[in-house]
């Protein structure tokens, strides 16, 4: 290993056994709460489609609705400052800070206060700055950072607070339940607020044509800090805005949803500030609060307060012109992304975080208010895996995202280097000084074509130990992880010896078989079994030499668009002739078909990409349609009904499509009893698990598979080639692709 | 309103564990005396038709606040699918009233419970900004998870309890009860009802 990825990996270890296990815990709980939740709404998929217009269509006119929104609050008797950047806010906010002459300010929990760093902007000034959300808290006493958008203190266990808590506060007696840290908390909290000259919040949500700000929370803090002092400082990111009350409603049945998997999480605050509710002096309190007559500037119609929306650009307005940047607008900051995240199941957000955003989405938060050197510190980790797509309650794309920034991370970084061992292998378009490693991924496809050619020897030379030293110093492949062996012969040589077995007149349908890199060249067997299948339905198939290439998903994981892009114009020259004889194409490797139907809209001209999307489907999906329509089964293996019980792991990509329902209805329809996995990611991604720096949080995120399917000797079945090595690697024995158990000719029949 | 949207009201208390207890005008003060627990504070209820007892104070100081044991508010709102119960801020300090005490009352008339948000925010719309009123919408009681546990109570109140008070025969709020209502209510939709006890976080901000 480098020394680079010696130090990355080092840290990673590090926070797997500190933070790992309380991460767990929490991201995993949150996101079973999700499915539960979303399941007992019948209007999901509707949710989202209109929470995501409101968002296009607010960031679509965002300068017009923030004048409306000005003068809705002018309006109302607050004051509205629209900040350029960090410092142009905290200066704001400190002037009227120390307009109020304020000791003391009480924050309710905002992400956007963290990435202004507004409390230290005034605790320079000598003001005490509160965190009154008991995460934030813990976090502010224990001088961390927060490692979650929502749950920033989740990397902490109930051990530690305790620990913490003991070591600062010396209580009478030690504290130790969640129940008592609870009460601590509360009781220190209560007081500091009730003498607070200035409430701080963020806003989840602002409509322009009322002014109010919608704030969601579950612990009550937020109603504090906003009604007990007489002023109010809400500080928003401007993507807050949208147009108007009735545009709410999407995002209150999402948020606690997507977020922590509750329904709705216990206050949805609407107040549309300076508000009606009577500021309380707690210094005077023997007089009837609603008496209180405290004054100050600016309150319009209500003299006992004062209200300032501080509505944040840093950066966001430029996102707001970035084709690939424009969507993390949209975000409404749940988490989802992050807690169905395999790897950040098993780091969090301290190993995935820029400067202040972490997980999922926070990539395009780095790049487009802190700049790309903090998104590309650790971007690496988004493994392109897609489980968070269908998560989104506004259907961010959030891996193309980070796939963008990754790209240009590419482009801006090194010097240009030499790279002798690799580049013999790289025929892409990408600018020298890319990292080795990523390079070699990308290019599979060429080192692929090479190890067939001179297989077995190449396969003798990889996994000899010189080159394996080699390979791991210097192109960064983890020395632990089995190598890909390659076969002399490729599917698209066999198909081309062997032929058709089904004619023309005979045929039920016409397929083209996409020889996909990975079943061309290693998973022989694989794509052998496929074609057997699919003739035993009757179908005509055909292996094209000219689609012996490459989709682009190698390349586009390692964020080389401009390759990806050249690859999938390739792949489209020679599988829309196909679909214009009438064939279909269908794809085995699950990763290759998401991208020619997810990321293809990106990379291709639109009527390409639904052309091709609409004419492809992915091997069990195709079998499954056959059955439905007629095709007899019985010459399956396993036709039967005589199969045993199985365990399948459905490949990610292949789950965001939709696509799992089919592998299990086809199984259970030949007899076989099936168990799927509960864990939303077996940890290898294609390239993930092959890197040195990856391989152990690669194995780690893998262990809920292991022990789910560990336990019995049934078969292991995988849709994606690094699922199915990844099982191999977990349970010491292989994963089997479905289509190999309904070969008619497989060795075991 | 109608006995089915009713009946899931009080489902999605059941199931938030919030306290519910049903009343007529008549009953309400004798109710309102068997729920609350002393000290107690409250504002003035809107409904004309139903009074606090005199053992709630309803012109709090802060002192009387910070110990009391019961607040008692009106709620403007009742969402059947979530069991919330939507509270108006008012000059009076509804939102301190209902928020600080451990055990929050809510006094609801059973004509505004809604079936679910779509009816709740539309009802709310002309409140925040026609007269730029402010409410939040309550869904049990107050709820974190930061210290490795639920726990109930964390800055809010830790228990809930909601009094539906039954409309008069004379001034209900649209149709007269009869038996077709149990047929008749189409406004039902969306989830079901129950609110998961379930960790706490709390969205961004």
């Amino acid at each position: 290993m480098s020394e680079s990825d010696e130090m990355r990996a080092a840290r990673i270890r590090e926070l797997m056994e500190t933070e790992g296990d309380a991460v767990a815990d929490g991201t995993r709980g949150f996101n079973a709460g999700r499915y539960e939740s979303v399941a007992d709404l019948d209007e999901y998929e509707e949710l989202k489609d209109g929470a995501r217009a409101i968002k296009e269509d607010a960031i679509g006119r965002l300068p017009e609705l923030l004048d409306r929104l000005e003068a809705a609050v002018e309006g109302n008797g607050g004051t509205v400052y629209l900040a350029e950047d960090a410092a142009d806010a905290n200066r704001y906010v400190r002037e009227v800070v120390a307009g109020k002459d304020a000791d003391r300010v009480v924050k309710s929990k905002s992400m956007t206060t963290e990435e202004l760093e507004v409390n230290e902007a005034l605790e320079a000034d000598g003001v005490e700055v509160v965190e009154t959300d008991l995460g934030e808290w813990v976090l502010q006493v224990a001088d961390e950072a927060p490692s979650h958008i929502v749950a920033p203190a989740i990397h902490k266990s109930r051990e530690g607070i305790a620990e913490l808590f003991n070591e600062r506060f010396d209580p009478e007696e030690p504290l130790e339940t969640a129940e008592e840290l609870t009460r601590f908390a509360r009781e220190r909290l209560g007081e500091l607020i009730e003498g607070a000259d200035v409430g701080m919040t963020g806003a989840n949500f602002v409509t322009a044509d009322s002014g109010t700000v919608a704030l969601v929370t579950s612990e009550g803090n937020a109603r504090k800090c906003a009604v007990v002092p007489d002023t109010h400082v809400a500080v928003a990111g401007v993507e807050k805005v949208i147009p108007s009350v009735e545009d709410l409603r999407p995002f209150v049945e999402l948020i606690g949803r997507s977020g922590t998997g509750q329904d709705i999480t216990s206050y949805v605050s609407f107040l549309t500030p300076p508000v009606a509710s009577p500021a309380v002096d707690f210094d005077d309190p023997d007089a009837p609060m609603a008496d209180g007559a405290i004054g100050g500037d600016g309150a319009g119609d209500d003299p006992d307060r004062e209200f300032h929306l501080v509505l944040v650009d840093n950066g966001r307005l430029a996102m707001r012109e970035d084709e690939d940047l424009r969507e993390t607008l949209y975000c409404i900051r749940c988490g989802a992304c992050a807690n169905s995240c395999g790897n950040f199941q098993s780091v969090g957000g301290h190993a995935f975080g820029g400067e202040t955003y972490s997980g999922g989405i926070a990539t395009g938060w780095e790049a487009g208010v802190e700049g790309l050197d903090a998104a590309a510190e650790f971007n690496d980790l988004c493994t392109g895996c897609s489980r968070c797509v269908p998560a989104c309650p506004v259907k961010i794309d959030v891996p193309w995202i980070n796939t963008v920034v990754r790209d240009r991370v590419n482009r801006t970084d090194g010097a240009g280097e030499f790279d002798f061992l690799v580049d013999g292998l790289t025929p892409d378009e990408e600018p020298g000084g890319l990292d080795r490693t990523k390079r070699l991924f990308g290019n599979f496809e060429t080192l692929a074509a090479w190890g067939s050619r001179t297989a077995p020897l190449s396969n003798w030379v990889a996994d000899s130990a010189p080159a394996r030293w080699a390979m791991d110093r210097w192109l960064g492949v983890a020395p632990e992880r089995d190598l890909p062996e390659f076969e002399r012969e490729t599917l698209v040589d066999w198909f081309a010896a062997r032929g058709s077995r089904v004619t023309a007149d005979d045929a039920r349908r016409e397929a083209v078989l996409y020889p996909d890199v990975y079943t061309n060249h290693v998973a022989v067997d694989r794509g052998k079994a496929a074609v057997r299948t699919l003739e035993a339905l009757d179908v005509r198939v055909s292996v094209p030499a000219s689609a012996a290439v490459g989709s682009g998903r190698a390349p586009l994981s390692q964020g080389m668009v401009s390759t990806a892009r050249r690859q999938a114009e390739r792949c489209r020259d020679a599988l829309v002739p196909e679909l214009e004889r009438g064939r279909d194409v269908v794809v085995v490797e699950p990763s290759d078909l998401a991208a020619i139907r997810r990321e293809y809209e990106k990379l291709l001209p639109e009527g390409d990409h639904e052309r091709l999307a609409a004419g492809s489907y992915e091997v069990l999906e195709y079998v499954y349609g056959l059955l439905e329509s007629g095709a007899d089964g019985s010459a399956l293996g396993d036709g039967d009904d005589e199969g045993g019980a199985v365990n399948y792991h459905a490949h990610c990509q292949q789950r965001t499509l939709g696509l799992e329902g089919y592998t299990v209805a086809v199984l259970e329809r030949l007899g076989h009893e099936v168990t799927t996995s509960d864990t939303e990611c077996c940890g290898m991604a294609g390239s993930f698990g092959y890197k040195s720096a990856y391989y152990e949080l690669s194995m780690d995120v893998g262990e809920p598979l292991a022990e789910q399917f560990g336990d019995d000797d049934r078969t292991a079945l995988a849709s994606g080639t690094s699922c199915c090595e990844q099982l191999g690697a977990l349970l010491g024995r292989p994963g089997t692709h479905p289509v190999e158990l309904l070969d008619p000719d497989s060795p075991d029949q | 309103m109608t006995r089915r949207t009713t009946a899931a009201f009080e489902a999605s208390l059941d199931g938030l564990d919030v306290g519910r207890t049903r009343t007529t005008p008549g009953g309400f003060e004798a109710v309102l005396r068997e729920v609350v627990r002393q000290p107690a504070v409250g504002v003035p209820l809107p409904d004309e038709g139903l009074s606090l007892p005199a053992s709630v104070t309803t012109d709090a100081t802060p002192a009387e606040l910070a110990d009391a044991a019961t607040g008692v508010t009106a709620a403007a709102l009742g969402i059947a699918d979530y069991g919330s119960v939507v509270l108006p801020s008012t000059a009076t300090g509804a939102e301190q009233v209902s928020l600080f005490p451990p055990l929050h009352v809510a006094v609801l008339r059973e004509s505004d419970v809604v079936a679910g948000m779509p009816e709740a925010i539309e009802r709310l719309a002309p409140l925040l900004r026609d007269d730029r009123g402010s409410a939040v919408v309550a869904t049990g009681p107050s709820a974190t998870a930061d210290m490795g546990d639920l726990v109930r109570g964390a800055h809010g109140p830790e228990e809930v309890h909601v009094v539906i008070v039954e409309d008069d025969e004379g001034t209900r709020n649209g149709t007269v009860d009869s038996a077709g209502d149990e047929t008749s209510d189409a406004g039902e939709g969306g989830t079901t009802g129950s609110v998961d006890a379930g960790p706490a976080g709390d969205g961004d901000e």
